[in-house]
């Protein structure tokens, strides 16, 4: 009884998918839709097989998904870094922060004809624009999670004698974790959405080129194969910062 | 009844090498913009004196608190500890909220021991032991209730043996039989460690029910000084507790209390700003 129920507990976010694919399969079968527009979902795999077996495939993932990583590493490394130094420091907020969020208004894809302009089609092009794209969510949400960290708690940790370190290691850091997290799972989604048009835009390689060199060659398998890819790298994305949630936050009694 | 009253000369425990620390307060004054909060206040606590501070809200009882603890400094006057003029935090005081101020994303032993250096593990699990909860050291202060808070919170503060004591109001947020529960718990830890406490409460039989000493902050003035002659452990029930609770009481209320029985147990009756 309570192990059926778990199972059908851990099914239940698969059954949307599964109706969804199992209707396109049907509607695909009985040639309700033109597989011009909409090939059907056996040639897509067939789209990936083939892709696969010539190991285009994994190179482009591999590419987009370095582009990706390094991107996420240099802006959200600055992001957190200047949102802990402005949430501590009052004189560098005042300094800095008017500035950033002036930029921040700014869309970053609006910047990829100035990008492509300074650093043509290269890598350097999409590791800015995810940098930049993952940069803000960070550092908003440290900022404001090292703000909002309970002022009764740093008085009790100043009167039991933590120093500056230990009341940044003991109180500050773990206090802004939950709203850090949050800035990072935004970031997430901001990485994959950046790179994507970046690549569809100005690349010869990763998974957004692919999607626009099949464009060209009017094969929409590869096209919905690319659109399928971004949607698991996403929720792969989605599900690490879950998992880092619930590790992190253990303590927390909503994230247990 | 004078020969009831208690000596306060500091308790010498022969296993405990710190005993209260001796507080002296000289002439504090403090405001906030227009509004006189302390003026000149002289208070003298002696080591190992248990002192229940009482008063409405807004009387200065929690700034007073706060000046002694060195969390802001005092606009006139000096606090001394022991003889010694002080400004700064240090180990030998503790301080207790109303809120326990747990780290919610530290284990109960760690909470314990924050701030603690070197081998900190054994002397927190000593402390957890004390206040009862020793089985409790590996969770989340999430999952326990308020009384279980606020005494991983008495631990916390009398694990680095304090010599001064500052508690204020820790146990307003608890239910009735909590607090009496807590009340017995700090006096026997009091009893027993001979630190100084000084407990600020809008609880009137809080206050007769620990304190050597009640005082009433009137205006930002010591209002009444009376020493309680109960002799420990008090009993709740008896005609003293009740006489003296309603005295006190009566005295915060600026009522007069009927008939003058308790007019020798006054020390200080001059009634401030009047």
């Amino acid at each position: 009884m309570t192990r059926a129920h778990g199972f059908a507990h851990r099914l239940a976010p698969w059954l949307l998918p599964a109706i969804l694919l199992g209707a396109w399969f049907f509607a695909a079968k009985s040639g309700w839709i033109s597989p011009q527009v909409f090939p059907a979902p056996w040639e897509i795999g067939d789209a990936a097989i083939r892709l696969g077996d010539s190991g285009e495939l994994l190179e482009h993932l591999r590419i987009s998904t370095a582009r990706a990583g390094l991107g996420f590493v240099i802006g959200g490394g600055i992001g957190f870094l200047l949102g802990l130094l402005n949430g501590l420091s009052p004189l560098a907020e005042r300094l800095l922060d008017g500035s950033v969020q002036m930029i921040r208004n700014i869309p970053h894809l609006a910047l990829i004809p100035l990008v492509v302009l300074w650093f043509g089609i290269g890598e350097e092009a999409k590791v800015f624009l995810v940098t930049l794209g993952v940069f803000f969510p960070l550092y908003i949400n440290t900022f404001h999670g090292v703000r909002t960290v309970d002022r009764h708690l740093l008085e009790m940790g100043r009167m039991y004698g933590l120093g500056d370190f230990d009341l940044f290691r003991e109180v500050i850091f773990p206090g802004a974790l939950p709203s850090i997290l949050v800035g990072v799972r935004y970031a997430f989604g901001l990485m994959w959405l950046t790179l994507i048009v970046a690549e569809t835009i100005a690349s010869t390689s990763g998974i957004g080129y692919l999607a626009m060199s099949a464009r060209e060659f009017m094969q929409t398998d590869v096209v919905l194969l690319a659109i399928l890819l971004y949607s698991l790298l996403g929720k792969l994305a989605d599900s690490l910062a879950r998992w880092l949630e619930r590790r992190l936050l253990n303590w927390h009694p909503a994230y247990r | 009844m004078p020969s009831k009253i208690i000596d306060f000369k500091p308790r010498q425990e022969p296993h405990f090498p710190r005993p209260g620390l001796h507080l002296e307060i000289r002439g504090i004054s403090q405001s906030y913009g227009a509004l006189k909060v302390l003026q000149e206040l002289d208070l003298d606590i002696q080591a190992g004196e248990f002192v229940a501070i009482v008063g409405r809200s807004g009387c200065g009882k929690s700034t007073l608190l706060r000046l002694i603890a060195g969390l802001e400094p005092a606009d006139a006057g000096e606090v001394r500890h022991d003889g010694a003029s002080r400004r700064k935090l240090d180990g030998q005081i503790r301080f207790m909220f109303q809120d326990s101020r747990l780290l919610p994303w530290r284990k109960v032993i760690a909470n314990v021991g924050v701030g603690l250096k070197g081998n900190w593990r054994e002397p927190a699990r000593l402390a957890l032991a004390q206040v009862g909860l020793e089985d409790r050291e590996k969770e989340w202060p999430s999952v326990l209730s308020g009384g279980q808070k606020q005494r991983v919170a008495l631990a916390r503060a009398l694990v680095s043996q304090p010599k001064l004591l500052l508690l204020d109001e820790p146990l307003g947020a608890l239910d009735a039989l909590t607090r009496i529960e807590m009340q017995n718990l700090i006096e026997s830890l009091w009893l027993e460690q001979g630190f100084t406490a000084l407990l600020v409460t809008h609880d009137v039989s809080e206050a007769v029910a620990l304190a050597d000493r009640i005082i009433l902050l009137e205006q930002g003035a010591v209002g009444l000084d009376l020493k309680v002659p109960l002799p420990r452990s008090r009993e709740r029930g008896t005609a003293e507790f009740a006489e003296l609770e309603r005295a006190v009481l009566g005295r915060v209320l600026e009522r007069n209390p009927p008939g003058d029985s308790l007019a020798a147990k006054r020390r200080a009756d001059t009634v401030a700003n009047s």
